[in-house]
């Protein structure tokens, strides 16, 4: 709190640029996306080294699998010259600056197989992006929704079934489940025709903004969807019911219903409100959750988004595209986070302030 | 539902340690609590207990693969005609003792960490929560695959290691704030007051009040932990040597067990299994959450 006193204070001494300076610094949104493009410098500069640190130098090992398959040595330096973007043999200090400069860019390299990397994240990623928010929207609007009635009826009937329908589904793992809906739905009871849904889209739909090709790309997302829908509702709708029951205890619910107001006004504009609050920073953490798990989803119902890219990647030591992949999954991942933070602390000033005073 | 079992009612005194035999009680009285420590109990008993009793000469029968459930193979054969029940049996014991390790390095890094940035505060504090913040941010699985696949790790031994080194930061989080609001009470200030050293502090003072918070965040810890690695061997990024619960699925699941009726069992056996020890470990630790944290199933 105390922080913001020597500011007024430069301001209206007149040091106005270095004050004007000072406020934008110590300003909540500044620091944040400081803080965030810090963490991402960090974390791309540990995977660089990482990666350059292990054993065997990618372009060797290129070198070397070409030859195996019959190629000269000449010919596969040749390529290799082509595809990788930096030279091993430089200092690694220099490779670094040269990758950052590049990244600064929007070049992520180039992928073993002839691309760019940026062509491969972006042929993986809108879907990942598409199923995971999908899902993540479905089964935020039915948490909610069961958790407000499981607070208004604690102890009923739909209290216990949701907690225990919630955390059995919660307790498998994900993948897991994927296989146990595979077997049981689409092999045995037939729902589904296990080979016709995989992959993203059917062959021959051209990806376009029409009705055949946006109904196939939510036929084929159906799986995943469902898998990450029942796996994560039961904790949306605990977290839900928590926070009601919370809000129902506060002194304005109380006034609220001193003062007579219909149960439907008193639900909506003072419950329902306050108790959504907590479940926004709930949305950064579990949608990176949902996002960073969904390679096994994917990988197990043959979804073709980000994890078959680096999964084919880790396969074939493909380090510019994993190093790629890596680093965009970092970077939705604070993304979020940030975007959680700026709108919590939009809708609850007090964040901005116990953030300023502690200093973070 | 009564939280606190009479067993606890007498006052406790300085140090509000949690008695043990309340919880126990409490635990076996309430049914899911007790489902859960059967559920737990019986799976660990059986993997750890089996290779005493059972055989683990599994020999490779071409003649017999794929077969259904039938009085000689309860459940079947797989692929290479090998018995699935045994592998089912011998097949837990990796899996559970990655969970525990990588759990306990887990739990021991946060707690260690955490206590210290909370006591300390100041840099100490900052920089923590800055690592944190870096760690973190890594998709902790996706992570795991590249470094596991890159490196070739081998034992079950450095998972379990690189497990815990990339899962801390959530649970340090928690019991940072657990300790920032256990060192303002009386009993800490006390302590300080007989000049015990920060360390005896610390570790003898405020962390055994933790106790059950602990308890409760290392079987979430384990399951973390099974979760990621059971995913690692079903997709093939870990090492497919020997057998376990994980492999068993990753080798159904590519050799179609699923198309086929007789490999049904195949590969339900082993998700069954994970399924159930997982189920158990999260009953008990909803259990555990109502005896420490009464307030919860008031609510």
């Amino acid at each position: 709190m105390s922080t913001t006193a020597p500011d007024v204070a430069s301001v209206r001494t007149g040091e106005r640029t270095t004050g004007i300076a000072r406020r934008i610094l110590r300003n909540y949104v500044v620091r944040r996306v400081f803080r965030s493009l810090f963490v991402i410098w960090v974390v791309t500069t540990v995977m660089f080294f990482m990666l350059r640190l292990l054993p065997g130098n990618p372009v060797d090992t290129y070198i070397a699998t070409q030859m195996r398959a019959g190629g000269s040595y000449e010919s596969a330096a040749a390529t290799a010259a082509g595809l990788f973007t930096f030279d091993p043999s430089t200092p690694l200090i220099q490779q670094y600056g040269d990758y950052l400069w590049a990244l600064l860019h929007g070049d992520l390299g180039n992928s073993l197989t002839g691309t760019t990397v940026v062509e491969k994240i972006s042929s993986g990623l809108p879907w990942t992006l598409f199923s995971v928010g999908y899902a993540l929207l479905i089964a935020i609007g039915v948490g909610l929704l069961l958790g407000v009635l499981m607070a208004y009826r604690r102890g009923g009937v739909l209290d216990h079934t949701v907690s225990v329908i919630g955390s059995v589904l919660h307790a498998i793992p994900n993948y897991l489940f994927a296989i146990i809906l595979v077997v049981f739905g689409g092999v045995q009871l037939g729902l589904f025709d296990v080979a016709d849904i995989r992959g993203t889209y059917t062959a021959g739909v051209e990806p376009e903004l029409s009705f055949t090709f946006v109904s196939d790309a939510f036929y084929h997302a159906s799986l995943p969807v469902t898998v990450y829908v029942l796996t994560t509702f039961g904790t949306w709708a605990l977290v839900m019911k928590a926070s009601t029951i919370t809000t129902l205890e506060e002194d304005y619910v109380t006034v609220a219903r001193a003062r007579g107001l219909s149960d439907r006004r008193i639900g909506t504009q003072y419950v329902g409100r306050n108790a959504v609050l907590p479940m926004i920073a709930q949305i950064a953490t579990q949608g990176s959750f949902v996002f960073g798990t969904a390679i096994f989803v994917e990988l197990i119902l043959k979804y073709d988004g980000i994890s078959a890219e680096l999964f084919a990647a880790i396969n074939d030591r493909d380090y510019a595209t994993v190093q790629g992949i890596l680093l965009l999954m970092t970077f939705v991942v604070v993304f979020s986070n940030l975007l959680a933070e700026l709108v919590n602390s939009a809708l609850d000033p007090r964040i901005r302030e116990s953030a300023n005073g502690a200093g973070g | 539902m009564t939280a606190i079992a009479p067993g606890v009612a007498e006052p406790a005194l300085a140090a509000p340690a949690p008695r043990t035999d309340g919880v126990w009680r409490t635990m076996v009285r309430s049914k899911s609590g007790l489902a859960g420590l059967v559920l737990v109990v019986l799976i660990t008993g059986m993997s750890y207990l089996a290779p005493l009793f059972v055989d683990d000469h599994n020999p490779v029968d071409a003649q017999n693969r794929w077969q259904g459930p039938s009085g000689e193979h309860w459940l079947g054969t797989d692929h290479s005609g090998k018995d699935v029940l045994k592998q089912v049996v011998l097949g837990g014991q990796t899996i559970i003792y990655v969970g525990f390790l990588a759990a306990v390095i887990t739990l021991g890094v946060a707690v260690v960490l955490g206590s210290l940035a909370a006591y300390y505060r100041g840099r100490l504090d900052s920089a923590l929560l800055q690592l944190t913040d870096i760690v973190m941010t890594v998709p902790a699985v996706v992570l795991l695959a590249v470094v596991g696949a890159f490196f070739g790790l081998t034992t079950p031994t450095t998972l379990a290691l690189l497990l815990g080194l990339i899962t801390w930061p959530v649970l340090m989080r928690s019991i940072r704030a657990q300790v920032l609001s256990l060192k303002e009470r009386e009993f800490v200030e006390a302590a300080r007051l007989q000049d015990l050293g920060n360390m005896r502090i610390i570790f003898v003072e405020i962390v055994p009040n933790m106790a059950g918070y602990i308890l409760i965040n290392f079987i979430i810890a384990v399951t973390n932990a099974m979760y990621a690695l059971v995913g690692l061997y079903v997709l093939g990024l870990a090492p497919l040597a020997g057998a376990n619960w994980g492999i068993m699925i990753h080798q159904a699941w590519t050799y179609g067990a699923i198309y086929l009726p007789e490999g049904r069992a195949f590969i339900l056996a082993p998700v069954c299994a994970i399924a159930l020890f997982q189920l158990g470990l999260v009953m008990l630790t909803r259990s555990l959450e109502e005896i420490f944290n009464p307030r919860l199933s008031k609510g």
